[in-house]
């Protein structure tokens, strides 16, 4: 197969040669913040993950697309990130799940990509560095590289409201009722609540009015992109709902959280993107070992009420959360996985036990 | 939970020999479990038999025993030293087996030892099919339905159950003879029916059948507050079927979706908490159907295994040393991850490259083996290789074989150029060692994809890869200019693997215009990191491999620099005690204070753990590769500092191969020059007739008719030989003219032996001298400084006399018949040849001794395989001196440190090495001693008399002898005589004798009483047959000579018996002799265990 030549230029002007593949944009190039994902499997779900929304996505992984697509792993309707660079695409898929290449999937999804990357290179100098905007594309290298230097990052960005649903929805059909925020919710976390609650999913818009007009028994704040400190006014919300219903948080929900509990939030330099991160539950020093996908967490001791629940084992980041007095908790992590591994799903059980213990003690 | 505190002293059990399946990843983890527990602070003991090993090295354990692995010697020796525990997971099978023998026994309870690492429960749950069956219905997952059968009838019973296909595997039958798949009624009717007969207990096992499945493995660790990690996912490029140890394996996973992936894991967690594994690391295997995503549990191993010494070298996640440390009460999150040097090991390692690892069979030694792979594994070794793809990754795996391949993408040197399709589809689909290249040949002809995938069952992602490495090879072709070609044109094959070597040769031009025009596009190698966390965190180890990408990770350094080339691949004559040697060079220039670098591609050795050495590159050994080591290495010094050189002279043939493509200024020690003096038959002869010293007549002969005319003027026998081989290929002794025309017509065939090696040629010819019968052999091995002082370090007797390779007898050292005045010529000769040849650092010289008259049979100016015994008997690290004098130190300075003793040691006591064959894997082959080495490893036995020595040494290398009993003797004419003497002695013994025809009349006719007379095998008329005599356990000692020559039908199918039934067989008098003594001497004398503290003491 012959591929156009690509370029990817990086904010600082650190400059990649590839070749173009997935969507060929009219304008010759796409940009966006870089990230890399360091998990060995799993690229159709962090491709579709909502939480992508502004992104490029930089596999590790130098093979990818191995085993194709199917819808059955999609995280949404579609994939939110703004492209993805990979050392190698394969052709031709294999595996008896598969309906189709991964090329086809991003260039029906109209996502721009990048193949043949020194992605080492491109790592290294993220972590040295820090994420970074730039961009990428087949178009003049000129043009691309002025892209590059006008590209923007994440930080003070609301991306959820691209991301969220515009209607309510509901699934499952459990003894409890939960009431799902959408931030830019993943499928599998869908499919982890809905097997356990009634659950409705409604949008990131929500008022603290309409959300406790749903009757909820328990509330579920869901991933999502961007910065954290941005959604002052889904904040306020959770400010609202805190101490009337117990609330689980994942990812951004849980910096909204930890946010409304009085915290604040900070970015990393790279942020945590794979699915290998080892977490200690502090409360019983088990081990779990996690996907995670975030570039902000939590400042250490700027929580007002609440706990340290979870830290990650490598860098000491704050991993959960949680305030028993105000019946709430939450993970910076990705429990549900899809894609990662399955150590922490007992969250979801945890969850369970509290709206069970609400229903018991009258609250 | 941190350390226990309640244990201090750990005995830990060695895997022994080196055999087919238990190779040196036994000496990597079991090096590193010494070394971490050392570290923490435990008194290590340490037993292994195996003298060729780091593990035995006196300085890795407290107290090592080289003793025999056998539980009766194991109980002496926990009596002895009191253990409080026994780790048995990083020894193999074999310490698993021994470990279960002796809490059986009652053994650990009685002495109070604590098996730590792996519960008795657990292990017998893992190992114990049934048991393992129920436990994994327990927790809900599937394995193979299988039922055994006695009766056709039976097997469809059986077959009916579990529903078509169904394997057919007869019980006790090696090889997989007799094995099938039936798809109906009919097909089962008749394999059943072969099998049953094919089988000694005709009984047949009736398994659902999922050939062609795909083949996944977990490398998993548990620690014991249950936290669970899988350190590596492996998938095997051919499907099940074929063993794990036998296939292409791949790392990471390439055809699983995430959902597939974490359901297996999660899978083979449950095994591990069910199967009761408490802490340390294990390997489960699946096999998952590529139609429905159907999984199977196929077994799990609750100990360490080869899966994790390359899962370990393939992430830099070192297992055995984290298992030792969760053996001992650590918690995975209370250990550092060493690469990192800031993250715990409680994380699971990701990887930004592929990593390959094909394995080395030696079917070529091993004529009459059926070079067909199958559930045994047969494989001698194997090679790993590192790329930022599948396709750079085969192809360096491919060039690492050192087969003379340049790569899977191969032209028109294809050895299936002319094979017709029928059978070239046939070699694609049945498993062989070739299977790679005959698929190469059936794609580059055009096969589609569709069809390979669907008659190979081998992945579409796979054959996708191999075509498209195919479709660059075809655009390589003798128009390309590659004058033109743009940066982007080479990265996209060298990013593909492609060598330059082989990009000349599809381009027919020179190898070094394509490095210089490469080069001069601006392409050069760069060399990435190997960091369990693609480069999320900082590593610290530098562990490279060589890939075309856009930056290099090599540090610079101010510090001058030594490059040790390893040993490459295991494969029979060069094996573990190179890689010993390579090792010892590392520790002994770090101690110096040089950097060191070492070079090698064999995944499971202990030189490629990454904390051997300063710097570890995995890379083939080939020149390009090299040559890119060196220039990386170069570029690297700063301040002033210096590559010094390289050693090429302790990995056997592999880096003396590659000496000449080195900047002979860098070469440290002995000159290519003279090395290749020694290799040189003309030159060698000249040396010698200089030197004053007697060699066996000879010359030199490029056909039959120069062959036949030097046997003119030499007589037979005469021993055959082609010149720079390894471990005696293709050598034969030869008794008359038929015998010379064979052997000739095969050495110069193009399809012969020889093939793939070159062929005969002027400067590669066959050599062709005198055969010295009933001499003895004798291996000197030497050092020789800049000074011109030599250090004659041991001189090791033969057991078997010359004619024997060296690397299949066994040998004692100090010896025990010569005389003062051969060793005193030994001595000097030795000196004289070290001289002639201006060596610098080792020699081995091998001497046939003929009536006390000396004979120089050849000299290796390197390292020998017989060097680690030399330490392990004489307690001097010979190889550490040798380097030192390679970098300038004097042999009179070193013994004024204390380092080497001023004269020969002569220890109190003897030391016997005994070869270990791998006979029991290929049941066709004969086991007669030869010319050819066909020994996979070594055992030692130590004791006060050479029997007690030989004895143990019996012992170790799997067979002990006997104390009473039935010897059967069948001895070849010219044996009689000294045969006589060996029956005498066995008689006295207290043995009854069985023999043939002859030979008893022969006894009878001297006076000695023959109890049993013994028939041709198969003639019952005849009387008793030896065979079955064998397979009744009426005999308990077989002593077998081959004739010279003629019909060994009969010989072979009696030592055939002996391997299936576990009786010991000699095929030499000198061993019946040797085995003789042995048997008095213990019983007169006892055994008394011995750590080689102790002996160096």
């Amino acid at each position: 197969m012959i591929r156009q030549p690509s370029v990817l230029v990086l904010n600082d002007g650190a400059t990649f040669e590839g070749y173009a593949a997935g969507h060929l944009p009219d304008e010759g190039f796409t940009s966006g913040e870089f990230v890399f994902n360091t998990a060995l499997s799993g690229y159709q779900e962090v491709i579709t993950d909502p939480s992508y929304a502004g992104q490029i996505i930089s596999f590790t992984y130098p093979h990818i697309g191995n085993y194709g697509v199917t819808p059955l792993d999609d995280e949404s309707l579609r994939p939110w990130c703004q492209g993805v660079v990979m050392r190698e695409l394969s052709h031709v898929p294999s595996n008896w799940r598969s309906v189709g290449p991964l090329e086809g999937f991003l260039r029906q999804h109209r996502v721009a990509a990048i193949v043949g990357v020194d992605t080492r290179r491109l790592t290294r100098h993220l972590r040295a560095h820090g994420a970074l905007p730039g961009a990428f594309g087949h178009g003049d290298p000129s043009v691309v590289a002025a892209a590059a230097r006008t590209a923007l990052g994440t930080d003070n960005t609301d991306m959820v409201g691209r991301v969220s649903t515009s209607e309510i929805y509901t699934r499952g059909a459990g003894a409890h009722h939960v009431v799902a925020l959408d931030y830019g919710i993943k499928t599998t976390m869908v499919h982890q609540l809905a097997k356990r609650f009634r659950l409705s999913v409604v949008p990131a818009a929500t008022s603290a009015e309409e959300i406790r007009s749903l009757n909820p028994d328990g509330v579920f704040l869901s991933n999502g992109p961007g910065d954290p400190a941005a959604l002052g006014e889904q904040v306020r919300v959770l400010e609202q709902l805190l101490g009337t219903v117990p609330i689980f948080g994942i990812c951004l929900g849980h910096q909204l959280l930890a946010q409304a509990l009085g915290g604040c939030t900070f970015k990393l330099p790279f942020g945590h993107h794979g699915s290998n991160h080892p977490v200690c539950d502090l409360a019983t020093g088990r081990i779990e070992i996690t996907a995670q996908n975030h570039n902000y967490a939590v400042e250490p001791d700027s929580l007002v009420r609440g706990v340290v629940s979870h830290v990650n084992l490598n860098d000491g980041v704050i991993e959960g959360v949680s305030a028993p007095s105000e019946r709430c908790f939450s993970v910076q992590y990705h429990p549900e996985a899809g894609p990662g591994p399955h150590d922490a799903r007992y969250l979801f059980e945890r969850f369970d036990d509290a709206l069970r213990d609400g229903a018991t003690t009258g609250v | 939970m941190p350390k226990r505190i309640d244990i201090h002293s750990i005995m830990v059990i060695g895997s022994g020999p080196i055999v087919i399946g238990q190779a040196c990843e036994f000496d990597y983890s079991g090096t590193q479990a010494c070394q971490v527990l050392r570290a923490e602070g435990f008194k290590v003991i340490l037993v292994n038999s195996n003298p060729a090993t780091i593990m035995t090295d006196p300085a890795t354990a407290d107290v090592t025993y080289v003793e025999p692995l056998d539980a009766d010697v194991l109980t002496d020796i926990i009596e002895r030293e009191r253990p409080d525990a026994l780790l048995p997971t990083l020894g193999g099978q074999t310490a698993l087996n021994l470990t279960m023998e002796l809490v059986r026994r009652g053994v650990t309870e009685r002495f109070g030892v604590e098996v730590i690492g792996a519960r008795p429960d657990a292990i017998a749950t893992a190992e114990d099919r049934d048991l393992f069956k129920s436990a994994m219905a327990d927790i809900g997952l599937a394995v193979p339905e299988s039922g055994f059968a006695r009766s056709v009838d039976e097997a469809f019973d059986v077959a009916s159950d579990i529903g078509w296909p169904v394997m057919i595997r007869p019980s006790f039958i090696l090889g997989g003879s007799g094995t099938g798949i039936a798809h109906n009624e009919a097909q089962l009717r008749l394999l059943a029916g072969e099998g049953i007969a094919a089988s000694p207990v005709s009984e047949i096992l009736v398994e659902r059948s999922v050939a062609g499945w795909k083949e996944f493995e977990l490398e998993v660790m548990r620690d014991h507050a249950d936290n669970c990690v899988v350190v590596c996912g492996i998938e095997n490029f051919d499907p099940m079927g074929v063993h794990t140890g036998d296939s292409i394996t791949v790392a990471p996973i390439q055809t699983l979706s995430d959902v597939e992936y974490q359901e297996m894991r999660d899978d083979a967690f449950a095994v591990l908490r069910r199967v009761g594994v408490e802490t340390g690391g294990s390997n489960v295997q699946f096999a998952v159907d590529p139609a429905s995503g159907e999984r199977l549990v196929i077994e799990m191993n609750p100990r360490v295994s080869r899966s994790s010494a390359l899962a370990s070298k393939a992430t830099g996640f070192p297992i055995a040393k984290i298992a030792a440390r969760l053996a001992v009460g650590y918690t995975l999150d209370e250990i550092r991850n060493d690469i990192t040097e800031v993250t715990p090991a409680s994380f699971e390692p990701v990887i930004d490259y592929v990593v390959t690892k094909i394995p080395r069979w030696a079917f070529e030694k091993l004529p009459g083996a059926t070079a067909e792979l199958g559930t045994r594994m047969q494989s001698v070794g194997e090679v790993m290789a590192i790329g930022r793809n599948f396709a750079e990754s085969l192809q360096k795996a491919v060039r690492s074989l050192e087969q003379g391949r340049a790569g899977f993408a191969l032209g028109r040197h294809s050895e299936f150029v002319d094979v017709d399709l029928e059978r070239l589809w046939h070699s694609s689909v049945v498993a062989t060692p070739e299977r790679l290249f005959a698929l190469h040949e059936l794609l580059w002809r055009g096969a589609s994809i569709e069809d390979v995938v669907h008659r190979t069952g081998i992945d579409c992602w796979f054959i996708q890869q191999l075509s498209e490495i195919i479709e660059r090879e075809r655009e390589l072709s003798p128009g390309v200019v590659l004058e033109e070609f743009s940066a982007r044109q080479w990265r996209r094959y060298k990013q593909w693997g492609f060598s330059d070597p082989q990009i000349a040769d599809l381009c027919a031009r020179a190898t070094e215009d394509v490095t210089a025009l490469r080069r001069a596009a601006g392409v050069v190698t760069t060399f990435k990191t190997v960091d369990t966390c693609a480069a999320e965190f900082e590593a610290s180890t530098p562990y490279h491999y060589s890939t075309y990408e856009d930056t290099s990770e090599v540090r610079a350094s101010a510090r001058d620099r030594v490059i040790i080339l390893g040993s490459g691949p295991n494969r029979i004559g060069q094996g573990i005690e190179f890689d010993y040697c390579c090792v010892h060079a590392s520790l002994v220039l770090r101690d110096m204070g040089y950097e060191t670098i070492m070079v090698n591609c064999n995944p499971e050795t202990v030189s490629t753990d990454y904390s051997t050495s300063d710097r570890l590159y995995f890379e083939p050994l080939t020149p390009e590769d090299v040559a890119e080591v060196v220039a990386a290495e170069q570029a690297a010094c700063v301040d002033g500092a210096r590559v010094l050189g390289v050693i090429v002279s302790l990995g056997g043939q592999t880096p003396l191969k590659l000496s000449h493509s080195i900047d002979p200024a860098l070469v440290l020690g002995t000159p290519v020059a003279s090395i290749d003096a020694a290799e040189d038959r003309e030159q060698w002869s000249a040396i010698c007739t200089s030197l004053g010293l007697r060699q066996p007549p000879g010359d030199v002969a490029l056909n039959l008719a120069d062959a036949k005319a030097i046997v003119r003027g030499i007589g037979y026998p005469v021993l055959v030989r082609p010149s720079y081989v390894l471990g005696g290929r293709a050598m034969e002794i030869v008794y008359d003219d038929a015998s010379l025309e064979r052997v000739m017509k095969d050495l110069t065939s193009q399809h012969g032996s020889l093939a793939r090696e070159g062929g005969v040629s002027q400067s590669r010819p066959i050599l062709i001298d005198s055969f010295l019968e009933d001499a003895i052999e004798v291996d000197v091995d030497a050092v020789r400084d800049r000074a011109g002082d030599v250090f004659i370090a041991g001189v090791m007797e033969h057991v078997e006399e010359a004619g024997v390779h060296s690397g299949d007898s066994a040998c004692a050292l100090p010896p025990q018949t010569l005389s003062d005045a051969v060793l005193a010529t030994l001595h000097a000769h030795t000196k004289k040849i070290a001289e002639g040849l201006g060596v610098v650092g080792l020699i081995n010289v091998q001497y046939a001794v003929k009536d006390d008259e000396v004979f120089v049979l050849e000299a290796n100016p390197r390292a020998s395989r017989t060097v680690p015994f030399v330490a392990k008997a004489t307690g001097v690290a010979l190889a550490q001196v040798a380097v030192r004098v390679m970098m300038g130190q004097t042999l009179r300075d070193l013994v004024d440190q204390g380092v080497v003793p001023a004269a020969t040691p002569v220890p109190a006591y003897v030391s016997v090495k005994e070869a270990v064959l791998p006979f029991n894997r290929f049941p066709g082959v004969d086991t007669v001693l030869g010319p050819e080495m066909r020994s996979t490893g070594e055992v030692m036995g130590v004791g006060e008399s050479f029997g007690i020595a030989f004895a143990k040494a019996q012992l170790a290398a799997g067979t002990g002898l006997p104390d009473h009993g039935q010897v059967f003797m069948s001895l070849a004419d010219r044996d009689k005589v000294q045969g006589l003497e060996l029956a005498r002695l066995l008689v006295d013994l207290g043995f009854t004798l069985a023999a043939t025809v002859g030979t008893a009349g022969y006894l009878r006719a001297h006076g000695v009483v023959v109890d049993t007379l013994v028939g041709k095998v198969g003639l019952a008329d005849m009387g008793v047959d030896a065979v079955s005599m064998i397979a009744t356990g009426e005999v308990q000692l077989v002593i077998n000579t081959p004739s010279g020559s003629g019909a060994r039908a009969d010989g072979a199918l009696i030592r055939g018996a002996c391997i299936v039934h576990a009786v010991s067989c000699l095929t030499t008098i000198s061993a019946g002799l040797a085995a003789a003594k042995g048997i008095a001497d213990t019983r007169s004398q006892g055994w008394r265990v011995v750590s080689l503290q102790e002996l160096h003491r």
